[in-house]
């Protein structure tokens, strides 16, 4: 009976380490998996081929991605720039200054807003970012624009990822222990002055792994920013030209893929190129999260 | 007024500013798309699937495309959640607490939730090509599945994490063993997280558009079977507003306040259980 019993827990012990181990290689699968799809493509094309030409024609077998390359960096940059401020002050005021009830009011609506669906995003900005760039904001700049441009996407994006950062630099914020702000405090600083150079300061490499968290979250959305972005394939020269990310080239040309040969092998290299970026950023901010976390000794 | 007193209040001001304007963009998008949706809302929409003529136009509704997401996400909570609990119980129970082991699992699930859920999508239908399979609901099951397996994992984690030793050891002395522990002991005291961590996860599956699109294909029927193809509400938001009809684009608006008033019932009920089960914790 008692055998029994230890031989049914040892059983059930391999079992859930084999299920853990599993899903953890899935990081792993995903890689090999992709680049399998797409190592076709790699005997006709160059690495630099693929990355660093502009040269876009499935049907003569060129497939210079650069131009997609290019709309991601700059769709993603916009949205992190924007972001960026009205995330770091909203963070500030809802950790340092806010009283208790206004955050508790103020959190579930941030909570809403990172798990609305990214269509939802994507027909808000057809529905106004577009407009609104088209009738006001390029005529004010005296430039013509249709609306469905890089900016448009950049806003769209920055709205989504705002949840993300807000999420993350609170977290930090959180962490600085009161006794270094109270040090400060009682030196006669401002609470202004404690925050500027105190918990800013100490929380730097948060801010900025949260950050980049939000970058990586921008890198590979796909349906919002392919509803606002305008899908053009050419080099975007100003946020008001239309463009065209890697992600919304993949989701918009997967009916295609099987009857042009190695475009869905493009397609494959796309979508690895996006899952390496992400997984490069990801490491490296999560990696920055748990030194934080284990010098102020939680966790 | 000294100068740092200045600066600060001009500081507050701007984080108020950007605070205000978080919370204000968020009612935006949601008047916005209420605003188009009022006038083109009707009862069809939900209770019929697309007609002869739906794409000029004429009668017809979503059903199929709601019903498809329902069983889609509910399908893919269920699988996840089979997969989850063993993953949670070995890193917490099991595992050597603080083991290099540990810390390498959480980065992994940290990292399986930043990937994005197109790359999700592209490789399951390479995998679904290897295999000879067509488009259909069991496809999109697993691949929704895994993309929403880590949301699922870091947020039972964290609740799992915060119950007592006390409490397991209490169990222990018992004479329970380990998977006694789990099923009995720990599952009780994660129960408000849990019920959380099931509507978040759902949320995020029927709200997901890029993996499906590759794996469960759209039809206008609803689906009868696993094998099925199967239409999703975020493909036919997508699809409707891509048609030049501005009787088709009208209904995206439509579907879109359907998808909403789905997703924001899921959080509120999620809210709701998250603070009425966290007094039966120890």
């Amino acid at each position: 009976m008692l055998l029994n019993k230890i031989i049914r827990e040892k059983i059930n012990s391999k079992l859930m380490l084999t299920f853990t181990i599993l899903s953890c290689l899935l990081v792993v699968l995903i890689f090999f998996g992709l680049y399998y799809k797409s190592s076709p493509l790699f005997t006709n094309n160059s690495i630099k081929d693929l990355l660093f030409s502009s040269e876009w024609f499935p049907l003569k077998g060129k497939f210079g991605l650069l131009p997609f390359i290019s709309s991601t960096i700059w769709v993603t940059l916009i949205s992190v720039i924007i972001a960026i401020p009205f995330s770091l002050l909203t963070a500030i005021y809802l950790t340092e200054y806010a009283d208790k009830r206004f955050v508790r009011m103020i959190n579930p609506l941030i909570d809403i807003l990172a798990g609305l669906p990214s269509v939802i995003f994507g027909i808000w900005g057809v529905i106004m970012i577009v407009p609104f760039i088209k009738n006001h904001i390029a005529p004010a700049l005296g430039i013509s624009s249709g609306g469905y441009c890089l900016l448009a996407g950049g806003i769209v994006l920055a709205v989504m990822i705002l949840p993300v950062i807000i999420h993350v630099v609170s977290e930090v914020f959180r962490a600085i222990p009161q006794d270094l702000k109270n040090a400060s405090l009682s030196l006669g600083a401002t609470q202004w002055q404690t925050i500027k150079y105190v918990v800013i300061r100490k929380s730097m490499p948060g801010i900025i792994a949260a950050i980049v968290l939000g970058l990586s979250r921008a890198f590979g959305e796909t349906l919002a920013v392919l509803m606002v972005v305008g899908n053009v394939v050419k080099m975007p020269h100003s946020v008001f030209d239309p463009a065209y990310p890697l992600p919304a080239l993949i989701a918009n040309n997967y009916g295609e893929m099987l009857s042009i040969p190695l475009y869905d092998s493009a397609l494959m290299f796309s979508a690895l190129i996006l899952f390496v970026i992400v997984l490069i950023f990801n490491v490296i901010s999560r990696i920055i999260l748990v030194r934080i976390e284990r010098s102020l000794g939680i966790g | 007024m000294d100068k740092r007193k200045i600066e600060e209040s001009i500081f507050k001001i701007l984080m108020r500013v950007a605070t205000l304007s978080i919370v204000i963009s968020l009612a935006v998008i949601l008047i916005s798309i209420i605003y188009k949706a009022i006038p083109v809302m009707n009862w069809g929409m939900i209770s019929q699937t697309p007609q002869g003529g739906f794409y000029l136009g004429e009668n017809g509704g979503v059903l199929n495309a709601i019903l498809g997401s329902l069983y889609l996400a509910t399908g893919a909570t269920i699988l996840a959640l089979m997969l989850s609990f063993p993953i949670v119980f070995y890193i917490n129970i099991y595992a050597k607490k603080g083991s290099w082991f540990v810390h390498t699992v959480r980065l992994c699930f940290d990292i399986l939730w930043g990937i994005p859920s197109i790359v999700y999508g592209a490789f399951g239908f390479s995998i679904m090509i290897l295999l000879g399979m067509r488009t259909s609901l069991f496809a999109g099951i697993i691949v929704i599945a895994l993309v929403i397996l880590p949301i699922i994992v870091r947020a039972l984690d964290e609740v799992v994490r915060m119950i007592p030793q006390g409490l397991l050891d209490a169990s222990y002395s018992l004479g329970a063993t380990k998977t006694q522990t789990s099923v009995k002991i720990v599952t009780r005291q994660a129960l408000p997280g849990l019920i959380t961590a099931i509507l978040i996860a759902f949320g995020r599956g029927i709200g997901d558009a890029a993996a499906v699109l590759f794996t469960t294909g759209y039809t206008d029927n609803v689906p009868t079977s696993l094998f099925d193809s199967a239409a999703t509400l975020p493909l036919a938001i997508f699809f409707q507003l891509g048609s030049p009809v501005e009787a088709v684009q009208n209904r995206a608006f439509a579907s879109a306040l359907i998808l909403t008033i789905i997703i924001l019932s899921i959080s509120i009920l999620a809210r709701y259980f998250s603070g009425k089960y966290n007094k039966f914790k120890v």
